[in-house]
């Protein structure tokens, strides 16, 4: 899988980047935090007042009782029922408001909290759609689309759940858990050792769970990854399956992974489901501690009353409360460190994106000019997708072309035709040697200064959703309906365009699907001469024309775009041979150079696509055929 | 309720019994571990509660009676040690319910993980099974999304959310009677507070689910941006469009924003919400409790009110749990739906009962059936009628008789065709696309079946022979060549599973791949993965054909085998082509014309119907559609 070939090791400044997208949301962060903590302090002294309740309701003596809160002046001297009933009904009240008061701040920080998280999460979408933006195109080669759409949608809403468990659960649990414990030492420094007891046992047995259950864990994912690519396999290629008559041996195959998925799975689940009876153990263990000795402190202490000192029914039942607290907070703990450990892998997806080094990038002496003219020269050029000297796509390129000139590439599958091409708009930068437009290194301008002079028509063309006009406009946002006709009449566009309905403002539909194959390659060539570049570069882009209409563009370059420098790729011979000059590439070489009659006397390959084109002249037939149904 | 939850959360379930029976149906096998486990979550639910009710015994007979002095027995324990006792029986029921806990959960993985592995089996199996038109109406993604989302909510209902609504149901119960019993009063007053709660959870959660919607539509939105936008993204560099990108893309991003926003801001504040009301009906308990107590007014204790008090903190828990959960269930329940509905497809039909066998010739020139690899094969037609059984000799013609046929009924794609490919001859089939070419060819085989004509094999109606021979008899290079994980020479061998390696590495010459292969890190033995993305779609194609020549097939389809390949190394391997394609019934579809020229009989398609047919030059000499495709002047549009 992609994904697994991929996996570079985290980089440090990974968190800090991805925290850095908080931005205008730290002080909805903060102050979710802050409320959370307030709302804990409101729960946690709910059950002291309870305490208060019993104590006081239990009070045998109709004598002076003075309550006191355990942190302030506060006493109430109470003599009478009357007296401890409207105590009670106080107290009771007193929980009421601060239960209410509690449900404020957590209903306020939950939806500050919803505020934080969603703005971050769409900071962080923003930060990654901008870098991606910025890539080259040796970034993109790295990383596919769907590979490139998961990290943008799936694993960025993973860090939005992540960051929004971090604000309020991670704040309010150790919170919780300190307030809890402060406050059962205050009620029984005696019975308090026995969290000394169990919270290690516990923090002890979940790390020890954790150790055990993550190696189980991987290796459980990493077979059912296996399983949903064999699954996916067998499903775009159904047809070939079918056809070979494999389904017997592919169900067969499909078996044996799903049984290792389902004993792996089982495996790692079973040590899973011993982590709640092991903590429901621990919770259980305190409270009969509790029980045990705090009951054996209010009959020792008592000598047969109950107030005395010491521990008393209230405290107990207040004890007990907080002994609750406690165990849940660190269960919640536990529970986000899992979910946070879980999506470990979305933030390494995220900061593999930007991390990503941007290879291609303005120079610092980048000079803010349009080229000169559309001249090209490529001196002494070694060019390597791998960046490796040993594994060259673009060997020792010496090509001199003169701005106006009309050139042809003609070269196999793999010749390297297209890499020589992208060298011009500066796609990728070459290993060695320079590449020159109007007589400058293309390093030295700036890219968009470049580019703008360049229309390129690549081999993999997109048109995007919306309108003709709207796909047009792209190469120049300025441009007059005049200049957009003009640029449409030469790609021999205009036709076929008037004669939709709506004309220009037809809706192209995602992907431009709207438009048949060679409707699609001629609105490319019109858009990329709508900028008036310079340079213009044809990738294969006629493969779906018919040769008529293929010619007519070709002249209609000549005619109307005389001084721009036109280079051609071409399956077809018919494409080029009216070119000034031929580039025959092979092997990432250029073969020969020179016109059609030269070539054909001096160059074998050039000879051979020739005559492998003349016996069946696969004209009109190359390329994509397009769905009459789809032309309109 | 669940109708109405179903409307809120935007979760489609047609019929929720039904589907959920079905589910139950799969835990048929397991039925004694299932009972071990109701009794598991029975008596664990039983402990808890009969735990936590113990605490108002203890604080009731024990310790107060021994702060005030009186003597308490446990049977032979007096004093401190009779607390000690019963504390001591609390502990056992309690690690007995911790122990059950576990045993159930532990049964419960078990059976989850199987019954997962039974259903994943049996979707996979069924899909394999499928006839092509399946393929044709589900997209990959959505049928991807049967084997992870789907099954991951299935397995979330059995692990999680069927146990848990059992236990929640039971510990409800329990609690409920126990607190009855400790004051039927207060009880009255949770269950008030309870019902004023679920009216503010059902409240809430409709909002949520509500914006749930909106976020969802949100998402599609943004992610269809970003999908196309990334594609093209090349484009955009080209263009220096990346600016114009930013701004339309952080519309939609803030839209996104605004949408989950409000869904989030609903989702969040249940909890606390829910929490603090239960501080509220703990306070309103405390209060009437006290003051019964004091009076000792209905049977009031102050051990049966700490009891009370912890039922009371504990009763909204498995209320919000199920509550919670309920959205998981039905989504696990709409996830099931679909994947029934895949398990429930008819699975390709396969009457056939004519089968391919190898044969030989006995001295009258008869032919026997054979075990042995001998060359020839025959096809076995057993007559039902009189009992007996012919041999026919395969030879490899193929006949078309007034063939009608569309892939939706209302739609006719391919009209009264009709023309007969002798054995060894080569039949090119050419048109634009959508008139029917590959058509045509999945007939043959029977990816689809006609709606009205014949096909005949070797004068045998195709339906009569069985599917898997029937395939057997024919490869197929198609347009788009997948590979699958594995080494290259697995890739090929799938053409023949017992092919030996010197197989296929003349088939891989014979198809021109030999050379590229080598150059490969290693060899024949390169691991190909994700459908072969290491190799160039020519690449590819050249290891369809070695695959298609190392099966060895009587007849040969080749679909767009060669569109990847440019025209100078197709000529190299036309070569390995023609030697392939000698002696065979060959279908040919191909764009380029060269690949064609040479067939024995063309065909030019339109609109579903052969509207020229001849050889090159009969169809050159005819001056019609075939010489204005091959001349250029005609766009295939």
């Amino acid at each position: 899988m992609k994904e697994k070939k991929l996996k570079t090791p985290r980089a440090k400044g990974g968190l800090k980047k991805i925290a850095s997208c908080v931005g205008e949301y730290k002080a909805a962060s903060v102050w979710t935090s802050v409320l959370v903590a307030i709302e804990v302090l409101f729960e946690v002294f709910i059950p002291l007042i309870m305490a208060q309740i019993i104590k006081v309701g239990m009070s045998e003596e109709l004598s002076v009782f003075e309550f006191v809160l355990k942190f302030g002046s506060l006493s109430v001297p109470v003599f009478s029922m009357t007296d401890r009933i409207s105590f009670i009904v106080v107290c009771g009240v007193m929980m009421v408001v601060m239960a209410l008061l509690s449900l404020l701040c957590g209903a306020l920080s939950a939806k500050l909290a919803a505020t934080a998280s969603t703005g971050f999460s769409s900071n962080l979408r923003k930060k990654l759609f901008y870098k991606v933006e910025n890539f080259s195109f040796k970034n993109l080669d790295r990383f596919n689309t769907a590979n490139l759409v998961t990290r943008l949608t799936t694993d960025v809403t993973n860090m939005q759940n992540s960051y929004m468990m971090i604000i309020r659960i991670l704040v309010r649990a150790p919170f919780m858990l300190i307030l809890s414990l402060v406050m059962s030492i205050t009620i029984s420094p005696k019975l308090s050792i026995i969290f000394a007891v169990v919270l290690p046992v516990l923090v002890l047995g979940l790390l020890l769970g954790t150790k055990v259950i993550f190696p189980r864990f991987e290796k459980m994912l990493n077979k059912y990854d296996d399983m949903n690519e064999a699954t996916q396999e067998n499903l775009i290629g159904i047809r070939a399956v079918k056809a070979y008559v494999r389904e017997d041996n592919e169900i067969k195959k499909f078996k044996k992974v799903s049984e290792t998925v389902q004993k792996l799975q089982f495996s790692a689940e079973k040590i899973i489901v011993i982590a709640f009876p092991f903590m429901q153990i621990l919770v259980y263990a305190c409270i009969i501690c509790i029980i045990l000795f705090g009951g054996r402190d209010i009959i020792e202490s008592g000598n047969g009353k109950l107030i005395a000192g010491g521990m008393e029914v209230g405290d107990l039942t207040a004890f007990l409360s907080y002994v609750m607290q406690i165990l849940m907070s660190l269960m919640m703990v536990a529970m986000v460190f899992m979910t946070i450990v879980m999506s470990r892998a979305s933030m390494d997806r995220i900061v593999e994106v930007l991390d990503e080094k941007i290879d291609i990038e303005d120079g610092e002496n980048a000079k803010d000019i349009v080229p000169v003219d559309g001249s090209i020269d490529f001196d002494n050029v070694d060019f390597s997708y791998k960046n490796d000297a040993s594994v060259l796509n673009l060997e020792n390129i010496d090509l001199h072309i003169k701005s106006g000139e009309t050139i042809g590439i003609i070269g196999g599958t793999g010749s390297a035709k297209t890499t020589l091409v992208q060298l011009i708009p500066r796609l990728y930068d070459v290993l060695d040697g320079s590449v020159k437009v109007g007589g400058v290194d293309v390093r030295e301008y700036k890219i968009e200064a470049l580019r703008s002079a360049i229309g390129v028509v690549l081999q993999k063309n997109v048109l995007f959703s919306g309108t003709i006009k709207q796909n047009l406009l792209w190469g120049n946002p300025n441009a007059t309906d005049e200049e957009m006709y003009h640029a449409a009449k030469a790609a021999q566009a205009h036709d076929f365009v008037m004669s939709f309905p709506n004309g220009y403002e037809t809706d192209l539909g995602q992907g431009g699907v709207n438009v048949s194959g060679g409707q699609k390659q001629r609105l490319c060539i019109a858009r990329a001469l709508l900028k008036h570049p310079k340079i213009m570069i044809l990738d294969d882009s006629t493969s779906a024309v018919d040769t008529a209409t293929d010619a007519s563009i070709r002249a209609g370059l000549k005619n109307e775009f005389g001084d721009t420098t036109v280079i051609i790729i071409a399956q077809r011979i018919a494409s080029v041979e009216d070119a000034d000059r031929i580039i025959v590439m092979h092997d990432g070489k250029i073969n020969g150079i020179g016109s059609h009659d030269e070539l054909l006397k001096t160059n074998d390959i050039y000879r051979d696509v020739y005559l492998s084109q003349q016996k069946g002249s696969a004209d009109a037939d190359d390329g994509e055929v397009s769905d009459s149904a789809k032309a309109e | 309720m669940p109708k109405q939850n179903n409307k809120m959360s935007g979760i489609k379930v047609k019929s929720p019994m039904k589907t959920f029976k079905r589910i139950l149906g799969y835990l048929k096998d397991y039925k004694g571990l299932l009972v071990i486990a109701l009794i598991c979550m029975f008596a664990n639910v039983v402990c808890n509660v009969g735990g936590t009710f113990m605490m108002s015994i203890i604080l009731d007979s024990f310790i107060m009676p021994l702060a005030e002095g009186k003597t308490v027995t446990l049977g032979v324990l007096s004093g401190v040690g009779a607390l000690g006792g019963i504390v001591a029986i609390m502990a056992s029921i309690y690690l007995l319910g911790a122990s059950l806990h576990y045993v159930y959960n532990y049964i419960i993985v078990r059976i989850t993980t199987r019954v997962l592995q039974n259903v994943r089996n049996e979707m996979f199996e069924k899909m394999e099974k499928l006839p092509i038109r399946y393929f044709d109406t589900h997209t990959h993604g959505d049928i991807m999304s049967l084997y992870t989302n789907d099954t991951d909510t299935l397995r979330e209902l059995l692990s999680n959310g069927l146990p848990n609504m059992i236990t929640n149901v039971l510990t409800i119960i329990g609690m409920f009677i126990a607190m009855l019993v400790l004051s039927p009063l207060l009880t009255l007053i949770s269950v008030v507070m309870l019902v004023i709660m679920l009216f503010i959870v059902k409240f809430i959660a409709g909002r949520s689910g509500k914006h749930f919607v909106g976020q969802q539509r949100q998402i599609g939105a943004i992610n269809g941006y970003i999908e196309e936008h990334l594609d093209g993204l090349k484009v955009v560099k080209v263009f220096c469009h990346e600016d114009a990108e930013k701004k339309e893309f952080d519309v939609f991003n803030g839209d996104l924003k605004e949408a989950s926003r409000q869904a989030h801001t609903y989702a969040n504040v249940l909890m606390p919400i829910m929490g603090n009301l239960s501080y509220v009906t703990y306070a309103i308990t405390a209060i009437v409790g006290t003051v019964l107590s004091l009076n000792s007014f209905g049977g009031m204790s102050w051990g049966k009110l700490v009891s009370f008090m912890t039922f009371s903190r504990q009763f909204s828990n498995p209320l919000a749990q199920m509550a919670q959960q309920l959205n998981g269930v039905l989504m696990a329940l709409a996830g099931a739906e679909r994947i029934f509905e895949l398990i429930d497809q008819q699975p390709e039909e396969d009457e056939g009962y004519v089968t391919l066998v190898n044969a030989t010739e006995d001295e009258d020139g008869n032919l026997v059936e054979t075990n042995e690899y001998t060359g020839m094969w025959a096809w076995k037609h057993f007559h039902k009628a009189d009992g007996t059984t012919t041999y026919v000799k395969w030879t490899g013609e193929v006949e078309f008789e007034n063939v009608t046929f569309g892939y939706v009924p209302e739609k006719t794609v391919l009209k009264n065709i009709s023309l007969v490919a002798k054995p060894g001859q080569k039949i090119a089939l050419v048109g634009s696309t959508g008139a029917g070419k590959t058509t045509i060819i999945n007939l043959v085989n029977r990816f689809y079946d006609i709606n009205d004509g014949k096909i005949r094999y070797d004068n045998i109606n195709i339906t009569k022979i069985n599917k898997a021979d029937l395939r057997k008899s024919m490869a197929m290079v198609l347009q788009d060549t997948h590979m699958f994980t594995g080494t290259v020479s697995d890739n090929i061998r799938f053409g023949k599973l017992d092919a030996t390696d010197e197989e296929v590495v003349n088939a891989a010459k014979l198809a021109n791949a030999d050379y590229f292969i080598r150059h490969l890190p290693n060899g024949y033995d390169t691991m190909i993965t994700g459908d072969g993305e290491n190799l160039s779609q020519g690449q590819r194609q050249l290891l369809a054909i070695a695959r298609a020549a190392v099966a060895n097939p009587p007849v040969l389809i080749l679909d767009e085998a060669t569109s990847s390949i440019d025209t100078r190394t197709e000529r190299l391997i036309e070569q390995g082509m023609d030697s392939l394609m000698q002696g065979r019934t060959v279908f040919v579809i191909a764009h380029r014309l060269s690949t064609v020229r040479n067939a024995d009989l063309i065909c030019v398609l339109e609109h579903g119907e052969i509207i020229e047919r001849g050889n090159h030059d009969e169809l050159i000499a005819k001056r019609g559609k075939y010489y204005q495709l091959y001349t250029g002047a005609f766009e295939l549009e």
